[in-house]
């Protein structure tokens, strides 16, 4: 088992430098120049997929949820494909799922197993290798070892967002990182001595190259007049309940998307449901479902060739437990929207509920591994090889039976 | 490595200051923290129980609210208004929390409080408990940074803070008299596997989920409430006994002496030691710390069955303890504590300040660099690895209040040639120096030491 704190001296071993991997050969992209849009999204705390796409064919759901945790069309659900019902905290997406954007994965996990902790299982989900005993450890983020494969990549391809730091797009490639609202106020002259003082420093040295580059980048883009899909951005921004942190994250990322940007990823917080989750899964599907609207309305035109996917670390028990929630499970379910994505279909291979079906007797058993679908979304995208992908993106991963996701 | 003052006071305490002293010694260090804590003395957090008046006041001005009952108008002025008492607190306290920092001479307690309450993190999940986050340091975890591990275990599980923040309060045995025709009522096994994963024994500790239910069916009968605090209901506890870590505990009828033999089982664990011994390494040291450090605290800790102030000789006591390079940065909070006790702010100056501006000054501006005050994502605290904190926006903000603080009108006028000694000592660097004299204005001087690597590391 690695541990979460391997993985932190990894990374602080590895450093920010951004010399190109010796372990990875460049492959050539299918097309050039890169025009698909990329956005990962991970989801923090473990969603409760079971509550998320419901199975409400499964008639052995009912034993097991239905007491607080409603589910099911009678619940306000809508029903996907006869079998899988969306939560309805998920409706302003039904017109996505309507159009083809909007696709599920389910009974899906990363290979972790067990001791479902949080944060093992996100440093995991975001290296996305390193999963066995005496494996090696995986330094970095399965997105940033994506890039490392693929050249002519600037830093300005791909922005990690938030004021959290992203493992899923650490490593020797270069990335941006930058959080919505950041300034940073200094005259022209302390700017030349900053940098003199932090010149024998590398940490602090990369980090404030990479902050001032981005400060002029921003002012930049400020200057440019918002188009009518920003302003109707704006417009659902404002209408929508529930906090603005994520949506200015979506803003963000919008905004970068529609320049040289190609890959953005963030997080989205609140899905640890261990009590009352009706309410508290209903206010972080609101947050995630006004985020894909917002990105789906910013991105205008560039939706249609835009991926969205969103993962998180683990699922939850099949059974409600004692006070309204569900506890740590293991197989849940992914999100995958866009116009370039195929749309209206929950993927997947299901286990059933019943008793011998569960994992360890108590969750959702995982029939597929998750990786593959991020897998296969990068094939589909950018064309990588699946050797590539197997070997160097996500060590371990078996390809052989990955469902195709993009048109 | 000898001692050396100026590294004990970036790396053991709260800063330089202009006006207070370093510590003199490892024994005087240690012996500070078995005198009585002056800080608390100065800067008092009051108690829990003391939200109880108007916590029952807020629930029953809701209720009325809600069901439409007598002076709806009036009532609904009154739960504005003690809605806005309740924030206030919360940055009153904030403010007497940061002032013990500011005029401290025992900066090594300031700093171990800080360490236990990010490893036993609890977050405000309600209105009325905004206040509590300081109540809970305060009272569970500050009286025993110095004495047994088991006794702080003890207090932080207990306390109502952790029981609400890990859903705690609410979990019954499924088997238990009060779940009787309650079908709809178990166990919450919240606080059960963050107690073995990031309390005790920590995630490669000798666990499994078995333990996590057995431990989780040990505490049901934990709870409280705001208005009452700490409770012990033996109807809602699982008739026994329960297995942790292959030991039986408790019997049919549930007690919580259980509880307590359970949590000091965990304390004294052997996988409790080395956890702790590389939290407090991994947090004082290097991300990457001596296994020799770590051995010789995990060592202390065992022989000592968890005496605090024994492992933490052994931390002071070790050759490398003054040892440069500064590998570790101070994270927004205490970057902003350090810059502010460097310009000589009083704490009485910070605890007068409005609770406007004493967000503008410190929570906001902490906030951008990447710590939201009090609010970490999860039960794991705040993150130690250096490149968690030292990012491109993270330090654009570091440096956005660096370069602003000296127009703050609390400080006094600071010359930069004089502020890089006093913030720096002996550990400013030539280029920092020629900066400090170089910079066009005071204000930019003032932020170039601050912003510097050397007054950043720790």
């Amino acid at each position: 088992m690695v541990s979460r704190r391997d993985f932190l001296r990894a990374s602080a071993a590895l450093g920010c430098s951004a010399a190109a991997s010796p372990l990875l050969t460049p492959v050539t992209l299918a097309a050039a120049p890169w025009d698909a849009r990329l956005v990962v999204i991970i989801l923090r705390g473990g969603m409760d997929g079971l509550d998320v796409v419901q199975p409400y064919g499964d008639r052995d759901l009912a034993a097991l949820r239905g007491r607080e945790l409603k589910f099911g069309e009678s619940a306000g659900a809508a029903d996907l494909d006869g079998f899988f019902a969306l939560h309805p905290a998920m409706s302003p997406l039904i017109p996505l799922w309507a159009a083809g954007e909007l696709s599920f994965a389910h009974a899906v996990s990363t290979p972790y197993r067990d001791k479902r902790s949080h944060f093992d299982g996100q440093d995991l989900l975001e290296a996305g290798g390193g999963f066995g005993p005496g494996e090696r450890v995986a330094r970095d983020g399965w997105l940033n070892r994506m890039l490392q494969s693929v050249p002519g990549v600037e830093a300005r391809t791909a922005y990690a967002i938030g004021r959290e730091d992203l493992l899923l797009l650490k490593g020797a490639a270069p990335v941006s990182n930058w959080a919505p609202g950041t300034e940073m106020r200094i005259s022209p002259q302390a700017e030349l001595l900053l940098e003199m003082t932090y010149h024998e420093d590398p940490l602090f040295r990369d980090a404030v190259t990479e902050a001032l580059e981005l400060t002029r980048t921003m002012a930049a883009t400020v200057e440019a007049a918002p188009d009518d899909d920003m302003m109707a951005m704006q417009e659902m921004m404002k209408q929508a309940k529930g906090g603005r942190g994520h949506l200015e994250v979506a803003e963000f990322a919008v905004e970068r998307l529609r320049e040289e940007t190609r890959i953005a990823a963030f997080s989205i917080n609140g899905w640890d449901t261990h009590n009352n989750q009706r309410y508290v899964l209903s206010r972080a599907l609101g947050r995630l479902a006004d985020t894909i609207l917002a990105l789906k309305i910013g991105l205008g035109p560039l939706w249609a060739g835009t991926t969205v996917l969103a993962l998180t670390e683990f699922g939850r028990t099949v059974r409600q437990n004692g006070t309204a929630g569900t506890d740590h499970g293991t197989g849940g379910a992914m999100l995958l929207a866009g116009g370039a994505i195929r749309g209206g279909i929950v993927h997947g291979k299901w286990p059933g509920l019943s008793e011998g079906d569960l994992y360890a007797g108590r969750d959702l058993l995982p029939t597929e591994d998750v990786r593959a679908y991020a897998a296969s979304a990068i094939r589909g995208l950018y064309g990588l090889p699946v050797s590539v992908l197997e070997s160097a993106v996500f060590p371990g991963l078996d390809m052989a039976q990955a469902p195709g996701v993009i048109l | 490595m000898a001692f050396d003052p100026t590294l004990a006071e970036f790396r053991f305490g709260t800063g330089r200051s202009p006006r207070l002293e370093a510590p003199a010694s490892v024994d005087a260090m240690l012996s500070a923290l078995t005198r009585a804590d002056s800080m608390v003395r100065v800067f008092p957090v009051p108690p829990f129980s003391s939200i109880a008046e108007d916590a029952r006041r807020h629930q029953s001005l809701q209720r009325a609210i809600r069901r439409n009952e007598g002076d709806v108008e009036s009532q609904k002025e009154e739960f504005k208004k003690l809605r806005s008492r309740f924030s206030a607190r919360k940055w009153r306290y904030a403010a007497r929390q940061l002032a013990r920092g500011l005029e401290t001479e025992d900066g090594f307690r300031e700093r171990l409080v800080a360490f236990w309450a990010d490893h036993f993190t609890v977050v405000s999940k309600s209105f009325v408990t905004r206040p509590a986050v300081s109540m809970f340091i305060d009272e569970a975890i500050r009286p025993h940074v110095a004495g047994r591990f088991a006794d702080l275990l003890r207090a932080a599980t207990l306390h109502p803070m952790m029981l609400f923040y890990l859903d705690q309060t609410r979990s019954v045995g499924p088997n238990s008299p009060f779940a009787k025709g309650k079908p709809n009522r178990g166990l919450n096994e919240n606080l059960a596997r963050e107690v073995l994963e990031l309390h005790s024994l920590g995630v490669d500790g000798a666990y499994g989920q078995d333990d996590v239910r057995q431990l989780a069916e040990l505490f049901a009968g934990l709870g409280g409430n705001v208005p009452d605090g700490f409770k012990y209901f033996e109807r809602r506890g699982e008739p026994g006994p329960e297995y942790v870590l292959g030991r039986a505990f408790g019997r049919r009828k549930p007690k919580i002496e259980d509880v307590h033999e359970v949590l000091d089982t965990l304390a004294t664990h052997p996988d409790t030691a080395a956890h702790v011994a590389r939290k407090l390494a991994v947090h004082f040291f290097s991300d990457t710390p001596d296994p020799d450090l770590v051995a010789a605290l995990e060592t202390r800790f065992l022989e000592t069955g968890g005496d605090l102030t024994s492992v933490y000789a052994a931390l002071l006591e070790h050759p490398t303890a003054f040892s440069r390079p500064m590998r570790k940065v101070r994270r927004p909070v205490e970057f902003i504590v350090a810059g502010l006790r460097a310009l000589g702010m009083r704490g009485k100056t910070l605890t007068n300040l409005t609770p406007k501006r004493f967000r503008q000054l410190v929570t906001t501006p902490a906030q951008l660099m990447g710590q939201t005050w009090q609010t970490p994502t999860g039960p794991d605290g705040w993150p130690e690895d250096t490149g968690h904190w030292i990012t491109p926006q993270g330090l654009a903000a570091r440096i956005d209040w660096a370069m602003g603080v000296q127009g703050a009108s609390e400080l006094e006028l600071s010359d930069p040639r004089d502020f890089v000694d006093v913030a720096l000592g002996s550990l400013a660097s030539e280029r920092t120096l020629f900066a400090a004299g170089a910079a066009e204005t005071r204000g930019d001087g003032i932020g170039l030491v601050l912003s510097s690597p050397e007054f950043q590391r720790r």
